[in-house]
């Protein structure tokens, strides 16, 4: 038992975990005729709490309610696996990237996330406006104007051979690019990094 | 029209096409899927944010390799779904809409990769940031839903 839990809180190859991924596709279509996508959740969230007679969050968000269970659920998933199976060890990325990031001042790996950005106290700075405020708004703003983020477009849209799904995805790969190439380096300066 | 809005919601990538509806234990079916889902993008480390660094330097296969084996199993699904007409749970035809392509595609998508890099993760990895210990990122998630609502907002204003 002990060696089957050591077995699984080693962080998993990217042969095992992209095809259990990809299940979710099949799953959720066959259990209950559901279209892959994560970020709808978002809009739900805006349509129960906040819908100020906005037309785009007039609609039944109860009929889409499965889309909130299974966000909670991927919450979930993450406090099982912070719980019981995280992995003990640092965090293992390129040598090349760690030499980059050591660039912008980010040296700890011994979390999913750098605690040199990730913590509380960063919350009313300068680095806590880009990384949490501005970085969360670009992803919510972004992805409901796109119609979907890496699940709805780039898993489901491209697996069913959707070619507008493919231009999101080249797009959010772009944006990508543009951020961590041009722009990453000037935001982190200017925060304090 | 004000039907038609509660029948569809505009744009949504995930809707509910299912003709019988569901309540409280039957939903919970789909929260035991998430649980899986987010265990495994934990272990994976797809919800790193320097595991997104990696992937937007181009340094390491890993996230490629997980977006990729994850469209090509996709794909694959779909394919034996619509090729044997395989029938859901409760009996009905599997029914994907179709994407139609708009410029939000173009100017979202680049919005939300900007996004991206800076947070270290999408939606999805959001809450299973949330959920293995870095409560921080709940103000990430709020910001994501100011994102959302001021999208909303402006909707028929922006070029679409």
């Amino acid at each position: 038992m002990e060696k089957l839990i050591d077995w699984i809180s080693q962080p998993w190859p990217w042969y095992v975990a992209g095809p259990l991924l990809g299940l979710t596709v099949p799953v959720l279509l066959l259990i209950g005729n559901k279209s892959f996508g994560i970020s709808s959740s978002l809009r739900h969230i805006c349509a129960a709490c906040v819908p100020a007679k906005i037309p785009f969050f007039s609609y039944d968000w109860k009929k889409e309610a499965w889309n909130l269970y299974f966000v909670f659920g991927v919450l979930v998933g993450g406090m099982i696996v912070g719980l019981f199976f995280s992995n003990p060890e640092a965090v293992v990325v390129a040598e090349s990237t760690q030499k980059d990031l050591e660039a912008l001042g980010i040296t700890q790996y011994s979390n999913l996330l750098p605690s040199e950005i990730f913590n509380w106290q960063n919350v009313f700075t300068l680095k806590g406006l880009v990384f949490f405020v501005f970085g969360g708004f670009m992803v919510g703003f972004g992805t409901r104007y796109a119609g979907g983020c890496t699940s709805g477009h780039a898993i489901m849209g491209i697996s069913n051979l959707q070619w507008p799904s493919v231009v999101a995805t080249i797009f959010f790969m772009l944006g990508g690019f543009a951020m961590t190439h041009l722009f990453l380096p000037t935001l982190m300066k200017i925060a304090g990094f | 029209m004000k039907e038609d809005l509660l029948e569809k919601p505009i744009e949504c990538e995930a809707p509910n096409l299912q003709k019988k509806r569901e309540t409280g234990i039957g939903l919970l079916k789909y929260m035991v899927v998430g649980v899986f889902f987010g265990i495994i993008m934990v272990k994976s480390e797809v919800i790193s944010w320097f595991r997104i660094q990696e992937m937007f330097r181009l340094q390491s296969f890993h996230m490629y390799g997980v977006i990729g084996s994850a469209v090509f199993v996709g794909m694959i699904s779909i394919f034996l779904i619509k090729k044997f007409n395989i029938k859901t749970l409760s009996g009905e035809k599997v029914v994907i809409q179709d994407k139609e392509f708009r410029k939000g595609q173009i100017i979202g998508g680049f919005i939300f990769g900007l996004g991206w890099a800076i947070t270290g993760a999408c939606p999805g990895p959001l809450f299973a940031q949330i959920g293995t210990g870095f409560t921080i990122v709940v103000v990430t998630l709020i910001s994501a839903l100011v994102g959302t609502w001021v999208y909303g907002k402006l909707a028929d204003k922006l070029p679409n």
